[in-house]
């Protein structure tokens, strides 16, 4: 689960991570107050949207006046943001963040990962800040610092003064990097973060050492013991597709494609989307009905899949383990004639348990079923199905 | 033979008295796996399809003799059950569990550290379908029937893969000495590695086909090592070349988020050091055919 930038900022500020003063707003009128409160002489105002290089697609404004903070608002809010990390439909923008915008000297890079390879978090910092992680390590990468946690013990504050020196700060701004790297690092742990970036990590004139942008995403395996984090979700930003998904618990991710896709299993699924693209064709979405595939979630799945326009033939794929054929094909009929699915072709391939009686209640509910036998039939004749429905 | 388990091993099951783990002691009992105990803190004390329950794996294991373990524990504890295995002596676990937390399995796997390499406990998932050793015995959750005993190894990391990869090759007359499910996790126990260890010992193993997926490193690992060290032949195949970037394609470790994860990446890996590439998913069990004729 991603979180917008200001959320971050709240979980870092409250593990001792000092930000620049800032509130969100939620119209042009409530952007000029919270400037008001703030004081100072300059803000920005930036979209939130979970995505990053929103800067460089107009996201983040700067404003030496009120007008100007209304203005940049009114500019942003309502519409849907581009960024070269959104896609070509972007996401929409219905909060923003005003934040008081005081000169820095200089720019750092700070970031966390699950690393899967060492099964450790990795902390990585650089004194190149401001530009994307992937252009920093091909850039400079010999300028790329790096400390690993040890899980049973946790980040250490040597570990912390190390980065901080090889940043090249000064006395007083090692003990405030300090502060925040180590406070960084308990907003991860404590919360179930798999990524927290910090970019930039500003130096200011008077040696303060403040999170500028952050990012963070969470595990969704732990959201269970977070509630803080789940109370934070956005389901604006997410593609409405998915979130209908998320509301089933169906694993769900829309595509481009034509082929609807209804599978058991997320290795499964995979395979399917890509044996479509094999024979000639494209996935429309992703869909892991889980290892039950019980018949009401059929249906479920029916429904959201079909809710997509661009499917012109849905492909069902199921390969019943402890489940039967009998089962899931008795659930594919009902759930096609509950929806009263007309018009777009099915290609239905069943495997496993009682595949014989599975494709025979097929065959005789009167339902113009195509069937497959195999992974490979069931592609082609999807495919097929769909450029005869073209 | 086989590897990890057979028709002697004996097996404990935590988590015996829910219903999922109910229903597959059910199932691997049939199939003729020895399980001995279960272990449901409270419940100790009675018995469940005729295998006795503990309220602790230290109990099971000193009153049975279990050797190896399954777990059907909700998420928020499969950790501390897997652990809690680890320390009583069982020396493999095969923990089913979908949804545990990446943090509490990077404090499992530190966990681990703490025995000495000879005598630390093999695990298999999380979120797997488990083992099987086709005619002899079942640690898992998978359907029995589509295998057929043989000599191919099968290591994958989505289940129903697995499956698919197992009835093709069934249909084509090709069994299975031993099928690993090592699970869809970003932080798993087993790796690719550890058992095409086990697999290259084996005797009755002639060749192996191994199933990745997008998402970390498992597979180039796993290739690399094979080259230098392995000596049947490998069929390799990885699931998601359609999968866009950043996106958690189901399993929570399956997400293309750096370099060497996607799976046109990881294919040409597997290329690079001498596997041969099923060319879809749908001819893992011709590819597999054709390259037991030729060795």
């Amino acid at each position: 689960m991603d979180v917008h930038e200001y959320q971050a900022k709240e979980i870092l500020a409250s593990h001792g991570v000092d930000i620049p003063p800032g509130t969100v707003a939620f119209s042009p009128d409530q952007a000029v107050y919270a400037a008001t409160e703030l004081g100072g002489s300059h803000w920005v105002v930036k979209a939130q949207i979970h995505a990053g290089a929103r800067g460089k697609a107009g996201g983040v404004k700067l404003c030496r006046t009120y007008h100007e903070v209304q203005q940049a608002a009114r500019d942003l809010l309502g519409k849907r943001l581009v960024t070269a990390q959104t896609g070509p439909e972007g996401k929409p923008v219905q909060r923003v963040y005003v934040e008081v915008a005081d000169p820095f000297e200089r720019e750092i890079y700070l970031g966390y990962v699950l690393d899967r390879k060492l099964e450790r978090v990795r902390v990585i910092a650089s004194k190149h800040g401001g530009m994307d992680i992937e252009e920093i390590a091909k850039n400079t990468p010999e300028e790329l610092l790096q400390v690993i946690v040890e899980p049973a013990v946790g980040l250490q504050q040597f570990q912390a003064r190390e980065l901080a020196f090889q940043l090249g700060l000064n006395l007083k701004q090692v003990s405030r990097a300090v502060k925040t790297i180590m406070g960084a690092y308990r907003a991860f742990r404590d919360n179930d973060a798999t990524m927290l970036e910090i970019n930039p990590l500003v130096v200011t004139k008077d040696d303060k050492v403040l999170a500028l942008d952050a990012k963070m995403s969470f595990d969704d395996n732990a959201l269970f013991r977070r509630r803080n984090i789940v109370d934070m979700n956005d389901p604006s930003q997410s593609d409405p597709r998915e979130a209908q998904a998320l509301e089933h618990a169906l694993n769900y991710i829309g595509l481009d494609g034509e082929i609807g896709c209804i599978v058991n299993g997320a290795g499964l699924a995979m395979a399917t989307m890509d044996m479509i693209k094999h024979a000639g064709g494209n996935p429309a979405n992703f869909l892991d009905v889980g290892g039950g595939a019980s018949p009401e979630r059929v249906a479920t799945a029916f429904r959201l899949v079909l809710s997509d326009r661009r499917v012109k033939a849905v492909l069902v794929n199921i390969f019943a383990g402890i489940n039967r054929c009998d089962w899931v094909a008795q659930g594919v009929v009902d759930a096609v004639r509950a929806e009263k699915i007309e018009g777009v072709p099915l290609v239905v391939r069943l495997a496993g348990t009682n595949v014989e009686a599975g494709k025979k209640i097929i065959a005789e509910s009167g339902i113009p079923i195509i069937q497959a036998d195999t992974l490979a039939e069931a592609a082609e004749r999807a495919v097929a199905a769909y450029k005869g429905a073209k | 033979m086989s590897i990890l388990i057979d028709e002697k091993t004996p097996i404990l099951v935590q988590g015996i008295t829910g219903d999922k783990g109910s229903f597959h002691t059910k199932e691997m009992i049939d199939y003729g796996s020895n399980v001995v105990a279960g272990v449901t803190p409270g419940k100790g004390g009675k018995t469940h399809h005729g295998v006795p329950v503990f309220n602790t794996v230290r109990e099971a294991v000193r009153e049975t003799g279990a050797q190896a373990s399954i777990t059907f524990v909700a998420p928020a504890f499969c950790a501390d059950a897997i652990m809690e295995a680890a320390d009583s002596g069982v020396r493999l676990i095969c923990s089913i569990t979908d949804g545990i937390p990446a943090q509490d399995m990077m404090r499992v796997k530190r966990y681990f550290l703490r025995f000495p390499k000879d005598r630390r406990p093999m695990l298999v998932g999380p979120n797997c379908a488990g083992i099987i050793s086709p005619g002899k015995a079942m640690l898992g959750i998978m359907p029995g029937h589509i295998y057929k005993q043989g000599a191919v190894g099968l290591i994958s990391r989505s289940g129903t893969l697995g499956y698919e990869a197992a009835s093709q090759l069934k249909a084509l007359g090709i069994g299975i000495s031993t099928s690993v499910g090592i699970g869809g996790d970003p932080i798993n126990g087993s790796s690719f590695l550890d058992h095409l260890v086990l697999f290259d010992k084996d005797p009755e193993t002639e060749a192996v086909l191994i199933i990745g997926e997008i998402g970390g490193p498992q597979e180039a690992e796993a290739s690399a090592w094979i080259k230098e060290n392995f000596s049947k032949p490998v069929i390799g195949f990885v699931a998601g070349l359609t999968a866009p970037k950043g996106r958690r394609m189901g399993h929570a470790g399956a997400i293309i988020s750096a370099t060497g994860d996607s799976a046109a990446e990881k294919t040409e890996i597997m290329k690079s050091y001498g596997l041969t590439v099923a060319p879809s998913p749908a001819e893992f069990g011709s590819t597999v055919a054709k390259v037991l004729q030729s060795a």
